[in-house]
């Protein structure tokens, strides 16, 4: 176990690889109730939503979620979410553990002169409990009533999972289908534990941050604190799909419209390593001996096989096929720059 | 995991197994525990020469890199060339895998490592 933005947090159960593999084979059961879930409601909660937000969250049709940042005036990451349209007025964000008070506190001030609208923090309301993996829904579906196949990606619907009242999100941190489940706090571990038990002849097994970890580096999902903060904006982490341009005003439109029209000076890119070595987060991408970019991300990725990672690098080095140089404790090791994501399944 | 009589430790959760002046160096099953999943070993070119206590290597697991010291002052004479297909090993079978073999500048020094027993309160207590 290890301290976690507040919480205890289980790092591994059975091995970060064992882990990992289960979720692209089978299926994985991850706890992350640390997850922070902030609420937007009353007349104007769909202004509010979209003054915060760099995605245009009229396009959501209650029941649909999406992902978006949640930007600073620079247009860099206050934070990044899943935005939910629960109802017509009602919003909720799933923001990470660390920013939940820092995320609420912005939203709240920033929403203030908008007037019929409110934000609460509701995280203490729910827990959260991630199925993913090819079997996510063979596991599920015995334990609740919802037909999970109505569920489409990135839509979520309500019911009973293990008699307890839920939320049930076709959603996931992983790269695989799978569902997120929130669900009270005083039921989850009846859930959680129900889920095992309906997963076990599938071999289905509880995972760690660990595996959350290199499973979302396959999947080339940005973690907050490495690949995006509030120095990184949205363009320059390869998130320009979030923007939703045509919405209108959003806080930062300015500033990431303008770098739209000047292009960024630097980009974060996916690399692999061709020397044997693993380049980790915080280690200098070199060119010509001289830094000038950095890794945020990398390990040895269990499914891949392979040494991976992500790094902010010059834009006129982000060529698939280019060449870089990452010093890895004192040796320079060459990495080539690849597509994102690594994986996605088929 | 029991901790094999006939290995000396380092309060650096590494052994060396000795015959004569010429000893094979691994980590220990507490330590393979701690990293998690090994994906690489880095290890000191042959011929190189060492100090008792020198950062000669690394290992990485997949959460972390870890350095690896010398046990004892000595001349690299192998590598286990196994390693680089199959680190693993180092987390299935601890004590049987060596990383290094050296021979030992001075074999009458490692009277001063620990012996399992010693080893086995070291981490008990950690």
């Amino acid at each position: 176990m290890v301290p976690y933005a507040g919480w205890d947090m289980p790092v591994e159960y059975s091995g970060i690889s064992n882990e990992h593999l289960a979720v692209r084979s089978r299926a994985g059961v991850f706890d992350v109730s640390h997850m922070g879930e902030i609420e937007i409601a009353g007349k104007n909660a769909l202004a509010a939503v979209q003054l915060i937000s760099s995605n245009d969250a009229s396009l959501l049709q209650t029941g649909q979620a999406h992902y978006a940042a949640l930007t600073t005036p620079d247009g860099t990451f206050v934070d990044d979410m899943l935005v939910y349209r629960m109802a017509t007025s009602h919003f909720m964000l799933v923001v990470n553990a660390a920013n939940t008070e820092k995320a609420f506190a912005w939203i709240s001030e920033q929403i203030k002169t908008i007037g019929d609208v409110a934000a609460i923090n509701s995280s203490n309301r729910y827990a959260l409990i991630a199925v993913q993996g090819p079997a996510a829904r063979e596991v599920l579906q015995p334990l609740t009533g919802v037909d999970l196949a109505d569920i489409g990606y990135y839509r979520f619907g309500y019911g009973e999972v293990a008699a307890a009242r839920a939320t049930i999100s076709r959603t996931g941190y992983t790269g695989e289908d799978g569902f997120e489940i929130f669900v009270p706090p005083n039921v989850a571990d009846r859930v959680w534990q129900a889920i095992l038990d309906s997963g076990r002849s599938a071999d289905v097994i509880p995972c760690g941050l660990g595996a959350r970890d290199t499973l979302r580096l396959e999947a080339a999902m940005r973690l907050y604190g490495n690949d995006i903060d509030e120095t990184t904006t949205v363009l320059e982490a390869g998130l320009g799909w979030t923007i939703g341009w045509k919405k209108g005003a959003f806080i930062g439109r300015d500033r990431l419209l303008e770098q739209k029209e000047r292009g960024t000076s630097r980009k974060l890119a996916g690399f692999e390593m061709i020397d044997r070595a693993i380049a980790r987060q915080g280690y200098p991408v070199l060119s010509g001996g001289r830094q000038v970019g950095m890794v945020t991300s990398g390990t040895q990725t269990p499914f891949l096989k392979k040494a991976i990672g992500m790094a902010y690098v010059p834009t006129e080095l982000h060529a698939v096929g280019a060449e870089i140089d990452i010093d890895v404790r004192g040796r320079v090791s060459k990495a080539r720059i690849v597509t994102l994501p690594f994986y996605s399944r088929s | 995991m029991a901790y094999p009589a006939d290995l000396k430790y380092t309060k650096d959760h590494e052994w060396m197994r000795v015959s004569s002046d010429v000893a094979e160096v691994g980590i220990t099953d507490y330590a393979q525990e701690q990293l998690g999943d090994v994906v690489f070993v880095e290890l000191p070119d042959v011929g190189r020469r060492v100090n008792a206590g020198e950062a000669f290597g690394s290992i990485e697991s997949v959460k972390a890199v870890s350095e690896l010291f010398a046990p004892a002052a000595g001349e690299i004479i192998e590598v286990n060339p196994a390693l680089k297909d199959h680190p693993e090993t180092i987390n299935t079978k601890p004590h049987e895998t060596w990383m290094v073999r050296m021979r030992l500048a001075d074999p009458g020094a490692i009277g001063a490592l620990l012996d399992s027993a010693a080893y086995e309160k070291l981490i008990s207590v950690s």
